[in-house]
């Protein structure tokens, strides 16, 4: 009896198919989802809210941790522009050009995704410091990376530039080249061919990968910390005051910060989601 | 559609000198970045590790501080893969193999921990399991430790790889639809059976590209895994967070020792990723995906 309502119920909200373990699936699905994922997550959000909104504000709003959101943002935003332009060369290069070595450039791309944040840190701080294989040659010219905002930066146009180039690639190599031969045989100037042809096309797919880069700055941590030189005030990102705030057994003061940034991060998204939405929509362009 | 325009690249008239010299400019300009951006990082930890010979760098990867980081690691990340792969198998047959409402939203859900940041991601499981944590005062009265020790970690690492596998295998299953898990039902075929004789060998190539991905994250994890950690020598110091503590102490070469060998896996995983990109399989699977969409 309890089965047949149990179906019944089902029923209600799922369409009839003849195969089995959509209990099992879905049932494992929610319960490791909300184990892992929702509870975690409803946990921090109450517990900024548990001083109120007040506290909450407060948390947030002095001078250091103002700072510290104000650099993440600046750098990440920076990031994203610098990902964005040197990401979508590449891409335009490995989809586009046939030239030895392709290959490996190609799987070299994805090379941030797979190296540990920790080892990217260590080695871009070496790299740029003042006695590193880079550093010698840029610090006799004033330029300062390493321990400035120049070097968040840096780590963060690091882990960012794989976003661009896979959200890139696959559209530059969708766009069918006898659009570029039509327009050229029109009597396009190889700079209209770019905005009118190729830029359109493969603008949604640009936002998308910066959007994602940029996510992905303002929350990064192990590779920015060791490059960063944490001054508070100056180079200290919100991913590192949360951790500070943490050891220091400020909860409170760190779910604020944590809250502020998963706002942000998804009304970003969001914002992105929408606009790459529009452009798809009136391009009338699939990515 | 992708290798008609290979091929049609392929036939297609040489292009005039100024074209050809622009092509050229852009292809070195690529691979110098490439090279300063991506292999230089790359190669100074190598270099770093190997500085002061072969006999320091073997005697630095010997030390039982870095023994035991390599124990816990391979122990978390043989915990945390198999069970995203599966929460992805399972998901992926509700979400491709059914409809339901609610739907979308699962999926998006599903995406959660792609959005946020690793050092929020542990702080989540501190809120939760920590001493002021929900369930803090309940573990501490049955003196069971999740935070500060081997299950935080492994929590954490399962949090920041979640999507990992599901991403792979939903878009993948969508494309190639049902009827050959139907036809087997309809012929009698156990539920057992239709997974492994049917779904399992149809999806084998993306399921292993998702797991691969894990592996590699669950292995270099670092911002997560930090906040829980609480960095307790030989007990909760994963490989990552040893090359973190070495770098800190000033001793470089044996943090550049164990962050070769974490360098070396990362470029483990780029080969094995590019290798499963260029079977054949993998692209046939691909490809049709890309034309029932």
């Amino acid at each position: 009896m309890p089965s047949r309502k149990l179906k019944q119920w089902t029923r209600s909200f799922k369409q009839a198919s003849p195969l089995p373990g959509f209990g099992l699936s879905l049932g494992y699905t929610l319960f490791f989802l909300t184990g892992i994922v929702l509870l975690p997550l409803a946990a921090t959000v109450l517990r900024s809210l548990h001083g109120g909104s007040a506290e909450f504000l407060h948390a947030i709003s002095t001078p250091r941790v103002a700072a510290a959101c104000r650099v993440t943002l600046e750098s990440a935003l920076i990031a994203s522009v610098l990902s964005a332009s040197y990401g979508f060369l590449i891409a335009w290069v490995l989809a586009r050009y046939d030239f030895p070595g392709r290959r490996i450039v190609d799987a070299l791309i994805d090379l941030p995704f797979a190296l540990p944040t920790a080892v990217a840190g260590i080695a871009l701080t070496t790299l740029y410091a003042q006695n590193g294989w880079l550093g010698r040659y840029l610090e006799p010219h004033g330029i300062h990376i390493v321990f400035t905002q120049a070097g968040i930066v840096l780590a963060m146009s690091f882990v960012g530039l794989p976003f661009v180039v896979r959200s890139v690639q696959p559209v530059l190599e969708e766009i069918d080249p006898a659009m570029e031969e039509a327009a050229e045989s029109l009597g396009a100037s190889n700079w209209q061919i770019f905005s009118r042809v190729l830029a359109p096309a493969s603008f949604p797919a640009l936002v998308t990968g910066s959007a994602l880069a940029f996510a992905r700055a303002a929350g990064e941590y192990g590779s920015v910390i060791f490059i960063a030189g944490n001054m508070p005030m100056k180079t200290e990102i919100g991913a590192l005051l949360i951790v500070t705030k943490l050891e220091e057994y400020d909860n409170v003061g760190a779910s604020a910060i944590a809250v502020a940034m998963l706002g942000l991060s998804f009304v970003v998204m969001l914002a992105l989601n929408l606009l790459q939405w529009k452009l798809q929509s009136r391009n009338g362009v699939r990515s | 559609m992708r290798h008609l325009i290979r091929l049609r690249a392929k036939i297609e008239r040489k292009p005039s000198l100024p074209a050809r010299t622009a092509r050229l400019a852009l292809v070195i300009a690529a691979i110098a970045f490439v090279s300063l951006f991506l292999v230089l990082p790359l190669a100074s930890v190598f270099a770093q590790a190997f500085s002061q010979g072969w006999r320091v760098y073997l005697a630095a990867i010997h030390t039982g501080e870095i023994v035991d980081a390599l124990k816990l690691t391979g122990l978390v990340a043989a915990i945390a893969v198999p069970l995203n792969v599966v929460f992805g198998i399972a998901s992926s047959w509700a979400i491709a193999r059914f409809d339901f409402i609610g739907k979308k939203l699962l999926v998006s859900l599903i995406d959660i921990p792609l959005a946020v940041s690793p050092v929020v991601a542990g702080m989540m499981y501190v809120e939760v399991f920590g001493l002021h944590g929900w369930f803090g005062s309940w573990l501490s009265n049955h003196n069971l430790h999740v935070i500060f020790a081997v299950p935080g970690i492994v929590l954490a690492t399962i949090f920041v790889t979640f999507p990992f596998v599901a991403r792979e295998l939903i878009p993948f299953m969508q494309a190639q639809g049902s009827d050959e898990e139907q036809a087997a039902v309809v012929l009698g075929a156990r539920p057992f059976s239709v997974f492994w004789r049917v779904t399992l060998p149809n999806i084998k190539w993306p399921l292993l590209y998702g797991t691969i991905l894990a592996a590699a994250r669950s292995i270099g994890e670092f911002g997560a895994v930090s906040v829980v950690s609480g960095h307790i020598r030989g007990r909760t110091v994963t490989m990552p967070l040893a090359v973190e503590m070495l770098y800190n102490e000033f001793n470089f070469t044996a943090a550049f020792a164990a962050a070769s060998l974490l360098s070396f896996a990362a470029v483990i995983t780029l080969i094995v990723k590019k290798a499963i990109e260029l079977s054949t399989e993998y692209q046939r699977s691909k490809a049709e995906q890309g034309s029932n969409e």
